[in-house]
């Protein structure tokens, strides 16, 4: 039936995107059947598999566990969560506004356009104000008035000699131990938020911040992944990125293999050295999976199939019916 | 029921993964092994006589 | 007084020409998708590969993955950290997880090779393309859901492209409670109702028929000249 709206414009058949109706022969199917038969299939195939192999679910990293197990590291990772020069407090938006930090392609920068959405002030959240909310610790809170009443240029030289100092830290008899020095109120700051990790309240700390029933777990998060505890872990389970670890799953499981796309980009130039890295290939598969759902509307490409003659092998009972005699 | 205890301590996926190494690509056995597997199906899908019989509904 | 039977009485309802929404949304719905056209019990027969399977096999895998995550939603996101029960029903879900992919990309793979776009069918490639792209949106943010080692990796480490796109400002996959809402919510509903369309799309233009090969007999009318129109079933 033509099209009643419109002029109907006769175009020239077009093999990749035209077809011509069918008029032949059609079989008996039961579609409801088939769709059970697959239903129970499916269902003992993964019942299988679920019995066979299970599914991974390796401990979550606390940062108890964290300084359980790397104290030292907690503790370099704190010092550059107080002094403002870590890897979240230099990130900027959507974290926080550090000049220059967002990526761009050109004038580009849509993580700057959306600005500060979830702040994050590592040196409050993450050292200051966790400590103030331990009870009946005077001494403490004295030293944390030291801190936050002096000149910033003050607390950078404190901050900045204990971060030297660090590096050479040892861990012993449940205290940290740092080459002594000159770092005023910091040293006391930085062994006092180390116990209150090991004991496990700076977990809690971090989360209920802001209310009780907080399932939002950003700041715990972003502080366990700024050491390299955790890094570490994922680099023995091959995830981390030049493992092509976005494809990968904890132990000997199969993982996501559908993103291995996605992943090749990180490992070629320019992005594996970029520090847009992440934009640019954000940008490329956008642009792939925009070729990918227009490909019918794109010449050559969709002229692929014929090309390739796969379709031979796929209908090939139905071009043998052609040849053959007539179906009954 | 035995052979399904056989498969899982042989089988025991939550073991380290291993790992091939081509160039720059980096895959595991499992992803290997199941992208082999998608493409095996796949041909075999085309391949595979589908038999259009008199009183099978397929 | 008329005894009440069941069957239809006259002035049931509006005659053809009514212009209310019901009854013109209704003859539109009957027009393109008559009860033979919905559930078919034939089909053509240059049908015969196995091929054809791997779109079934998607939905009852799909299906699969929603009845396995329904369970784990009634017990809730903590459950199969602490049973082996909750555990073997978290296996079956990553399993149906899993096949859903393995099948879906054959299909992709066939319903590239058959140019299944042609005549009139682009929607349909489009529902099934945006479908998989979704899917795998919602397959990430159930890794992120398991409050688990991989979540924490996952999440960290995906964090810094969502942030880079922008999408970070509002999509923070550090937040457990939103991710979770997004996957066990707004996720499937999306998955469901793009499948939903695809599966109507494939039942309104049918099933693509064959590349014509040079030298076989045509199996449509000699002046097939195709016009473009709506109706193209």
């Amino acid at each position: 039936m033509s099209a009643a709206k419109g002029t109907a414009k006769p175009r020239r058949f077009n093999p990749d995107r035209d077809v011509e109706d069918w008029h032949g022969a059609y079989v008996p199917y039961d579609i409801l059947k088939e769709a059970l038969v697959a239903l129970l299939v499916v269902g003992v195939l993964i019942a299988g598999l679920s019995i066979i192999f299970s599914s991974p679910d390796e401990h979550p990293v606390t940062l108890k566990s964290w300084t359980a197990n790397d104290p030292v590291d907690f503790a370099q990772t704190a010092i550059t969560e107080l002094d403002g020069t870590s890897a979240v407090a230099t990130y900027g938006p959507p974290y926080n506004a550090t000049p220059g930090s967002s990526q761009s392609i050109g004038f580009f920068s849509p993580e700057k356009w959306f600005g500060v959405r979830h702040p994050v002030n590592t040196a409050q959240d993450f050292v200051i104000d966790p400590l103030r909310t331990l009870p009946n610790r005077p001494a403490l809170t004295a030293v944390l008035n030291r801190y936050t009443s002096a000149p910033s240029s003050q607390q950078a030289l404190w901050t900045a000699a204990y971060e030297k100092a660090v590096t050479k830290a040892s861990f012993a008899h449940g205290a940290l131990r740092v080459p002594a020095g000159r770092y005023g109120p910091v040293a006391p700051m930085m062994s006092a938020l180390t116990s209150m990790a090991r004991s496990g309240s700076l977990d809690g700390a971090l989360l209920s911040s802001s209310q009780f029933y907080d399932t939002n777990y950003t700041k715990p998060l972003l502080y366990i992944a700024d050491g390299t505890y955790l890094a570490n872990l994922a680099g023995q389970q091959h995830l981390q990125g030049n493992q092509w670890g976005m494809m990968n799953e904890t132990g000997s499981f199969p993982g996501q293999a559908w993103l291995w796309l996605y992943t090749l980009w990180y490992q070629v130039p320019p992005m594996n050295s970029s520090p847009n890295a992440d934009l640019q290939v954000w940008a490329i598969m956008m642009g792939l999976t925009v070729l990918l759902v227009c490909l019918p509307f794109i010449p050559g490409l969709r002229s692929i199939p014929r090309w390739s003659r796969v379709y031979r092998l796929i209908w090939r009972v139905h071009y043998q019916d052609l040849k053959g005699p007539a179906t009954t | 029921m035995m052979i399904v205890l056989v498969i899982r301590a042989l089988v025991n996926l939550n073991g380290p993964g291993h790992y091939l190494h081509w160039g720059f690509i980096q895959i595991s056995v499992a992803n290997v092994l199941l992208i082999a597997l998608m493409v095996v199906v796949f041909v075999g899908a085309i391949l595979i006589p589908f038999r259009r019989g008199k009183g099978r509904n397929r | 007084m008329s005894i009440e039977t069941g069957s239809p009485g006259p002035q049931t309802h509006a005659g053809p020409d009514s212009r209310q929404w019901t009854a013109r949304a209704r003859k539109a719905a009957v027009a393109a998708f008559p009860p033979e056209r919905l559930l078919p019990d034939r089909q053509p027969a240059y049908m015969a590969s196995w091929i054809y399977v791997f779109g079934i096999l998607t939905l009852v895998s799909l299906a699969w993955v929603i009845l396995t995550g329904c369970v784990l939603a009634i017990m809730g996101p903590t459950w199969w950290h602490m049973s082996t029960v909750g555990l073997f029903v978290n296996s079956l879900h990553l399993w149906s997880v899993e096949a859903f992919f393995f099948f879906m990309v054959i299909h992709l793979w066939g319903k590239f090779f058959m140019a299944a776009w042609r005549g009139n069918r682009r929607l349909t490639w489009i529902t099934g393309v945006v479908t998989f792209v979704i899917s795998v949106g919602a397959a990430f943010t159930g890794y992120l859901s398991q409050q688990n080692f991989d979540s924490q990796w996952i999440s960290t480490q995906a964090k810094d492209g969502i942030n880079a796109s922008g999408a970070g400002a509002i999509f923070n996959v550090l937040n457990f409670g939103q991710m979770l809402m997004w996957h066990i919510v707004l996720l499937p509903l999306v998955v469901v109702a793009l499948t939903g369309v695809h599966v109507l799309m494939v039942r309104r233009r049918g099933i693509v028929p064959p590349f014509v090969v040079e030298g076989d007999a045509a199996s449509s009318a000699p002046n097939s000249s195709p016009v473009e129109t709506e109706d193209d079933s």
